[in-house]
């Protein structure tokens, strides 16, 4: 089991139809997600870019899952990959939307995972079976309390 | 993502590696052999784990005669758990600026 991961959820006043846009569109994400703009081939290993004026950044990410209307993931790569490269487990998180409506509101939650599975750098890596079935950061305070509590 | 945060979250990211960190906060300071004494795990393989453990930081080490003796630093593990919370409120404020837009 995979836990080393964040977890958001928020309700949303509007249509599920709306929302899904608003997750999915290019025009879209690049302004609540990026502010410079996106772009998106919306289906599964499609790629998908968006856009930050500051420091001129840009998330590079290829689509992994889409549901209309209630599931949309993709991976998000996060280490220094050549351009062209696919996108693993060892140099990207994986962001899943789910949407579930309940009246008139959306739920949103969205779940980054993958954190603890990123690959460190060739020269640094390990000779050995490396096993990321571990429960961090779920435990990562009651540690940091434990290790703070012996420093001290 | 920094290449230093993605070394710890790697790191940390093993079960066997943080069994030997969990084992070792408990413990305040060990070596290699007595930790391989806690887990179902060989002295050589311990003694890799704390040496990653080391070079990211999460534990400092020091000689004591022919023994090296590992301990966790509780300032990597905070900065770590800093991290992590930077990038959940990340998701607050861009799910916030989604749901602002949405309402509009």
């Amino acid at each position: 089991m995979d836990t080393n991961i964040i977890e958001r959820e928020v309700a949303i006043e509007a249509p599920i139809e709306r929302v899904w846009s608003l997750i999915t569109q290019a025009e879209h994400l690049g302004t609540w997600f990026g502010d410079a703009g996106a772009e998106i081939d919306l289906r599964p290993g499609g790629a998908l870019q968006v856009h930050w004026q500051e420091g001129d950044h840009t998330l590079v990410g290829t689509v992994d899952a889409v549901e209309p209307t209630s599931r949309f993931a993709f991976r998000w790569h996060q280490l220094d990959t050549p351009a062209g490269a696919d996108l693993t487990e060892q140099n990207s998180t994986l962001v899943e939307f789910s949407l579930t409506s309940e009246g008139d509101t959306t739920h949103v939650r969205v779940v980054e995972s993958g954190f603890g599975s990123l690959a460190l750098p060739e020269n640094e890596r390990v000779e050995m079976h490396a096993d990321h079935s571990g429960g961090w950061p779920v435990e990562l305070g009651h540690l940091q309390a434990h290790a703070a509590g012996v420093a001290a | 993502m920094l290449a230093t945060d993605t070394e710890v979250f790697s790191a940390l990211g093993d079960a066997t590696r943080w069994q030997v960190l969990t084992s070792l906060a408990e413990r305040g300071e060990g070596s290699a052999t007595v930790i391989a004494r806690d887990l179902p795990v060989s002295r050589p393989a311990v003694l890799k784990h704390l040496q990653v453990l080391d070079r990211v930081g999460l534990v400092g080490s020091r000689k004591v005669g022919r023994e090296v003796l590992y301990s966790p630093r509780a300032e990597r593990l905070e900065a770590t758990a800093r991290r992590m919370a930077e990038l959940a409120a990340a998701w607050d404020t861009r799910l916030a600026a989604l749901k602002k837009l949405a309402e509009s």
